[in-house]
């Protein structure tokens, strides 16, 4: 087994040990039991809302989980000098990221999945029967899961050379601004000088695009998702988090541990 | 600072001295502003050459929610051990460390004194040639200090390199073959522990019984004090055979004469207190 994956074993182990993870999965759950009972009182419209519910409860846990504890993976083994053991192993720091991501990214499909087959389970209860056009959701389901791994590394970039309660920050705000990144793209069509136009358009290829993975709508209203863009969002966020742990790397081999 | 194959070297030096700093830029940790370290005849920026070194970082902290089995097992499989030679090999470590009931605790119920067995077991799990132990005893009890030393021995007799920083400065003149002793950031001094502090007697001393009612000879009174049933003298060498036959004439009964050396404490206190008299002058000529 390769240095990654042994740390990326590890991580996952001590992740799913961790209660914290659990009470947050239990709230996920409660709200897409919430969602079944407002589904229910919703005449004719109750799987929209459900799955508007219980999607966005994934995407918010998530989240949570992937800001909290991805800026912790790294910065809690400093603290705690829980890494000073395994850096005395043949392992490198950069394959030792890498194995914390990767940990963390397979605790997030575990979670993202158990909580997708909560929202199954909840629509199943209200009509008795899954349409095939509600395989979308599976599909949002899937662009949420991109989005919080591109989440987790960022978090993981920020903590490598800031304090937690920064990283957080860092990783909350450009989750908030990229976002928004379409928006900041038309903005180049309106009344601004040449140079903040250019700013703007560089800005917003460098931002995260959050926005992209945003199908909510349409797999409530089960309208189909071009094939295009799940291999789109899949290939940005290979390459994103490629370039992001890049960055995380090289500041974590050169970083002096307390 | 060189340490040689196969020896017990113990780096001495006060809290803050820079001991732990000097392993942890050895371990790849911290990285030096200058200068440069090797080991095993590599750079220390090599990781590749961790296979053969073994190393317990200073109160060592694992994963909370694993047990000391997992924790060993995971440690295990960065040197590609099967599965069968990892059980193997932890369960023979956790006897060793005599943790052989606890392998199935987690961790975040362990004591400081247990996380520092699990540190020392997951150091030499691999059998590395080269051992680097930062603060061994700390956290441990007289029973979990005594293991540790008779670990270091069996290491030793086994002709492993060891390298130990410790400020408990007995277990330094038990264990080591040369000593390195840090004090202001400095290294002040490598050798042998009694070649370190010099091996020439600082004078003698004698312990004695005297019957009720003798009188002490004139020439120690002035020295004498008492020593549990008897008592206890000190003189200079050249003095020995003078207050001897004194005390044979008073009826005394000698029961010890034994040269006085001054021992690795005593060359420490006065290196820290040296570095501390600096430190006060420095400062009172900055203000």
């Amino acid at each position: 087994m390769s240095r990654v994956l042994i740390v990326a074993r590890n991580t996952f182990r001590e992740a799913v040990r961790d209660r914290v993870l659990y009470n947050l999965v239990f709230f996920a759950f409660l709200m897409i039991a919430s969602a079944l009972i407002v589904g229910q009182i919703s005449m004719g419209i109750e799987t929209v809302v459900m799955i508007n519910l219980g999607l966005s409860a994934i995407s918010l846990i998530g989240l949570l989980i992937a800001v909290f504890t991805g800026v912790g993976l790294v910065s809690k083994e400093i603290d705690k000098r829980t890494l000073h053991a395994a850096l005395a192993k043949p392992l490198r720091r950069w394959e030792f990221l890498v194995g914390k991501f990767a940990g963390l990214a397979v605790t997030l499909a575990v979670n993202t999945a158990a909580m997708a087959t909560g929202l199954f389970l909840a629509l199943w209860l209200v009509k008795h029967s899954i349409a095939r056009g509600e395989a979308v959701v599976l599909v949002a389901v899937y662009f949420i899961l991109l989005k919080l791994i591109l989440v987790v590394a960022l978090a993981m970039l920020f903590s490598c050379f800031t304090s937690p309660l920064l990283a957080i920050l860092f990783t909350g705000g450009l989750y908030l601004a990229g976002l928004f990144v379409s928006e900041l793209r038309t903005l180049q069509v309106t009344n601004l000088t040449p140079e903040m136009q250019k700013f703007f358009a560089v800005i917003s290829y460098v931002l995260p695009n959050f926005g992209n993975y945003d199908v909510m709508g349409a797999a409530a209203h089960g309208r189909e998702i071009a094939g295009i863009l799940i291999l789109h969002n899949t290939l940005y966020t290979v390459l994103y988090c490629a370039i992001v742990l890049s960055a995380a790397a090289v500041i974590f081999s050169r970083k002096d541990l307390k | 600072m060189q340490v040689e194959d196969g020896e017990v070297f113990g780096l001495l030096g006060p809290n803050g001295a820079g001991k732990s700093t000097t392993i942890k830029l050895l371990m790849g940790i911290i990285f030096p502003t200058a200068g440069c370290a090797r080991m095993l005849g590599k750079p220390v920026s090599d990781v590749s050459m961790h296979r053969d070194i073994g190393y317990l970082p200073e109160q060592p902290y694992f994963y909370d929610y694993l047990t000391a089995t997992e924790v060993l097992d995971y440690f295990a499989r960065f040197h590609g051990y099967s599965a069968a030679e990892r059980g193997e090999r932890v369960q023979k470590m956790l006897k060793k460390v005599g943790l052989e009931t606890a392998g199935k605790i987690q961790l975040r119920k362990y004591s400081k004194g247990m996380l520092q067995r699990v540190g020392l077991a997951q150091a030499i799990l691999h059998d590395p040639k080269l051992v680097i132990l930062d603060e061994p005893m700390s956290g441990l009890d007289p029973v979990g200090r005594r293991e540790v030393r008779d670990v270091i021995l069996e290491l030793k007799n086994a002709g492993k390199t060891i390298l130990f920083s410790t400020h408990i400065l007995p277990d330094a003149e038990t264990l080591c073959d040369r000593v390195g002793v840090i004090a202001g950031g400095k290294l002040r001094g490598v050798g042998a522990p009694g070649a370190i502090v010099g091996v020439k007697a600082t004078g003698m001393e004698i312990l004695f019984e005297l019957a009720e009612g003798a009188t002490l000879p004139e020439t120690i009174r002035a020295q004498v004090t008492k020593s549990g049933a008897g008592y206890r003298v000190s003189v200079g060498e050249s003095e020995l055979y003078t207050a001897l036959e004194g005390l044979r004439a008073a009826g005394a009964r000698i029961t010890s004469v034994a040269q006085i050396r001054p021992t690795l404490e005593d060359f420490f206190m006065e290196l820290v207190g040296r570095d501390r008299a600096q430190a006060a002058a420095i400062e009172v000529s900055t203000q």
